[in-house]
């Protein structure tokens, strides 16, 4: 493995490892404090429980978010010393906004956690909330600074030297509201349907504490549903930007070898080497007909620019389609929990508990929110090569002299490897707690469903 | 070579006064979790049980946020001093990677025991881990600041080096692991100290008050070793430390805050020594600091020359200050919430089993 290779892997293993956790750290406040918030207008103490419940959990996802994270900003330096020399004048306002706004959400976090007792219910909720901003306002931040390295503004380069650095038109860049809003929706869609997936594997299963799940799936599904039905649309704009900003992007993601008309081509694999596709699907013109309402538009292809600068569309294509069909699917479930929604609301329609089928739904498509976020990043990035800084700098020039980076890239794959299976561990330890069976252990009688829910009709 | 005889005031040696300000935040909170890592590790008598807890329980709700001031250096690092940042991290990749390690060790195992039910084995396991890596981490960021101070990664140096003299050498040395223990023993003492507030029991407050005079021992003879080593390894260290009415100025500081805290200990008068041994800890970051201006990367490259384009720099400092109108009601806050009524209300089925009465 050469030493490029082995920091680019050891880049994207710690970005895909923390990139879960970063998630995680937008979505659960938003959760606990809907939870909390629920209970503090109709103090049912279920929704209080919930709160607390899913508050551990967040407690444990943070922290290894926070040492994660701390990780990947020296990383930046560890890794790639020459883009940050380059770059770090030049995105350094959405890091140090960055910088602030996860200083709040920790303090506020430490608060949440652990002042139940100490502060009023108010406060308490108020600073869950401040947690739940901040939490997302990080995440917009940092897709901030990654969408520069899509669309670089902001600066001049004069004889290889960056120069008229114009911090604010960099953090606002051509690619920020698209990639921003896509980021946003997938972590709450993503958040959401997980934990809506592991409380309705527990109704499924059958549980002591169906009004607890219940009003677990109800907390997670009202923040996943809105962002999962409108994540489509985010797509679609998020698509059409890349195809403006980075053509090449775009055609390895499509699997658009030559330019001419662009087809819409589903599955198959790429081969970039000798620019063919096998076993896929295509639909002629489509793609030409979406972007620029002709199918015989001509879209730049993988073959518009040299070999030394197309990225390796193979992998491109197939995680952008892995995204697409999560994406599709969570968009179903979404609208399938709308309707139900609807349709209870109106005094019809099956009682969650009993509708397995529905539950069934859930706990499949539980991880195919974090599959899509991972796949999605791996378009964006890998996409984006041989480029880290897009048409600017080339990541084989950014790389440290530093040799034998295989060393470190296995040893922090080993530590994320043991940390990543305690901290399910420790959940799975937590889940069992609210009242699930545990597996392979005695089944409790299962408690009528119906019954309780006919209290609430 | 510049004489550090004249403090100037550019915007480049306001931001580096800010990250010196927002290193010495972290030395004072961030350092003294690190400190309850390593008393955890230390515990021991009686009451070792109550130490444990005493000090997770002081630890839990804030070292996230404590942590974060490393970070923001990091970012004022990369933003303001961009060359001196990709320097730093490249000639210190095998320092600063062991040190992550020790980071992601302690946070986690942190937490991992706080929230592993399954017993007192796994508890112990988690709890040895994160004592472990408090004790080491600490060390690396001083030798990691300890090789900058002596100038051993210069930046004009020829690349044409084996890997050993590039990557290791430069930090192998007596004087930056003297800096390592120097940095331990203080984060230590601030622990210790900080604790015999914290502590509930008159028994546990005295553990802690013994332990806070021992540390102090141990920061007086390590401070001494450093500066005698200083004088061979580090001349440019000795030079600014021991040069000047200023150097002279913060050394005397630092020997008088010494001198109070351990007065205030052993009369047991621990608000006393709590602002002490802060502005203690405070006068040896600030020394190191003088001690290296007007040089960012020393021996010869000066904040000055090191600074990123103006229009960085203006920002970055707008948005610290806005930042921290923020920033600082919400720590005191945070510090108003935990460090004064009672205890902590930790989560219920957490690190009560720390306690021997619980298993």
């Amino acid at each position: 493995m050469s030493d490029l290779l082995a920091a680019r892997s050891q880049m994207a293993m710690s970005l895909a490892f923390h990139i879960v956790f970063a998630v995680v750290g937008m979505g659960m406040p938003a959760l606990m404090v809907i939870a909390e918030w629920r209970w503090y207008k109709k103090r049912d103490p279920v929704l209080l429980d919930l709160a607390k419940r899913w508050a551990k959990g967040t407690a444990i996802l943070f922290a290894v978010g926070a040492v994660s994270g701390t990780v990947l900003s020296f990383e930046l330096g560890l890794l790639w010393p020459t883009f940050m020399q380059h770059a770090g004048p030049v995105v350094s306002m959405p890091f140090s906004l960055e910088g602030f706004a996860f200083f709040t959400e920790a303090i506020f976090l430490g608060i949440y956690l652990y002042a139940w007792k100490r502060i009023s219910a108010k406060a308490h909720v108020a600073a869950g909330v401040i947690v739940a901003i901040s939490g997302a306002l990080s995440g917009a931040f940092v897709v901030c600074a990654n969408s520069w390295m899509n669309a670089p503004v902001g600066f001049t380069v004069t004889n290889g030297v960056v120069t008229d650095v114009r911090p604010m038109v960099a953090m606002f860049n051509p690619a920020a509201v698209a990639e921003v809003i896509h980021m946003m929706f997938a972590a709450y869609a993503a958040t959401g349907i997980a934990v809506a997936g592991i409380h309705a594997y527990a109704l499924l299963r059958g549980t002591l504490r169906p009004a607890f799940h219940r009003a677990a799936v109800q907390t997670a599904l009202f923040v996943s549903v809105p962002a999962m039905l409108l994540q489509p649309l985010s797509g679609d704009f998020s698509t059409r930007d890349v195809a403006k900003r980075q053509p090449i992007k775009f055609a390895a993601l499509d699997g658009h070898l030559h330019a001419g008309p662009a087809a819409l081509v589903v599955g198959g694999w790429i081969d970039e080497r000798n620019l063919t596709r096998k076993a896929s699907i295509e639909i002629p013109g489509a793609i030409s007909l979406l972007l620029k309402f002709d199918s015989k538009a001509i879209v730049p292809g993988l073959d518009s620019v040299p070999v030394a600068d197309r990225p390796p569309a193979g992998i491109v294509h197939i995680a952008f389609q892995v995204m697409v069909a999560c994406g599709l699917a969570l968009a179903t479930v979404g609208a399938w929990s709308a309707w139900r929604a609807w349709r209870r609301r109106r005094g019809s329609g099956v009682a969650l508990p009993a509708d397995r089928t529905y539950l069934k739904a859930l706990v499949v498509t539980a991880p195919l929110g974090f599959i899509a976020i991972e796949a999605g990043w791996t378009v964006t990035e890998i996409g984006r090569q041989p480029w880290i800084v897009q048409d600017f700098l080339r990541t084989s020039d950014a790389v440290t002299p530093m040799p034998g980076l295989i060393v470190p890239f296995l040893g922090f794959t080993l530590l994320y490897i043991g940390l990543a299976i305690m901290v399910t561990y420790l959940l799975w330890m937590q889940i069992l707690k609210t009242g699930i069976t545990p597996l392979g252990g005695h089944q409790p009688p299962v408690v009528s469903e119906t019954t309780e829910y006919n209290v609430r009709r | 070579m510049f004489g550090a005889d004249e403090l100037v005031f550019t915007l480049p040696h306001v931001v580096a006064g800010t990250m010196v300000l927002s290193i010495t935040a972290y030395v004072l909170l961030a350092g003294a979790d690190f400190g309850g890592g390593v008393w955890d590790l230390l515990a021991r008598g009686a009451r070792k049980a109550q130490q444990r807890k005493l000090i997770a329980d002081a630890i839990g709700p804030v070292w996230e946020a404590n942590h974060v001031w490393l970070i923001l250096v990091v970012v004022m690092m990369f933003s303001c001093f961009p060359a001196a940042f990709a320097h730093f991290s490249t000639e210190l990749h095998v320092p600063l990677t062991l040190m992550l390690v020790g980071v992601v060790l302690r946070g986690s195992a942190f937490t991992f025991r706080s929230y592993d039910v399954s017993g007192g084995a796994n508890q112990a396991r988690w709890g040895m881990v994160f004592s472990i890596a408090s004790l080491m981490t600490p060390i690396i960021l001083g030798v990691c600041i300890g090789t900058v101070a002596a100038g051993n990664i210069p930046m004009d140096v020829g690349t044409s080096r084996t890997f050993v003299e590039r990557f290791v050498s430069p930090w192998i040395t007596p004087f930056a692991f003297s800096v390592g223990a120097l940095t331990l023993a203080l984060f230590a003492l601030l622990a210790a100290t900080y604790l015999t507030i914290e502590a509930r029991s008159a028994d546990v407050r005295e553990d802690f008050r013994k332990r806070a005079l021992s540390a102090m021992v141990a920061v007086a003879v390590v401070a001494a070793l450093t500066l005698f080593l200083a004088k061979r390894d580090a001349a440019l260290v000795y030079h600014g430390l021991t040069s000047g009415w200023r150097a002279l100025l913060l050394i005397g500081a630092t020997a008088i805050f010494a001198l109070i805290a351990s007065v205030a200990l052993l009369t047991r008068a621990f608000q006393i020594a709590r602002v002490a041994v802060g502005a203690l800890a405070s006068f040896i970051v600030w020394g190191w600091a003088w001690s290296q201006y007007p040089f960012l990367m020393p021996p010869d490259r000066t904040i000055m020359s090191l600074a990123a384009p103006r229009a960085t720099l203006m920002w970055t400092m707008s948005v610290l200050i806005v930042g921290t109108l923020i920033l600082l009601p919400s720590f005191l806050y945070l510090f108003r919430v935990f460090k004064s009524v009672d205890r902590v209300d930790v989560p219920s089925d957490s690190p009560s089993s720390l306690d021997s009465t619980h298993s």
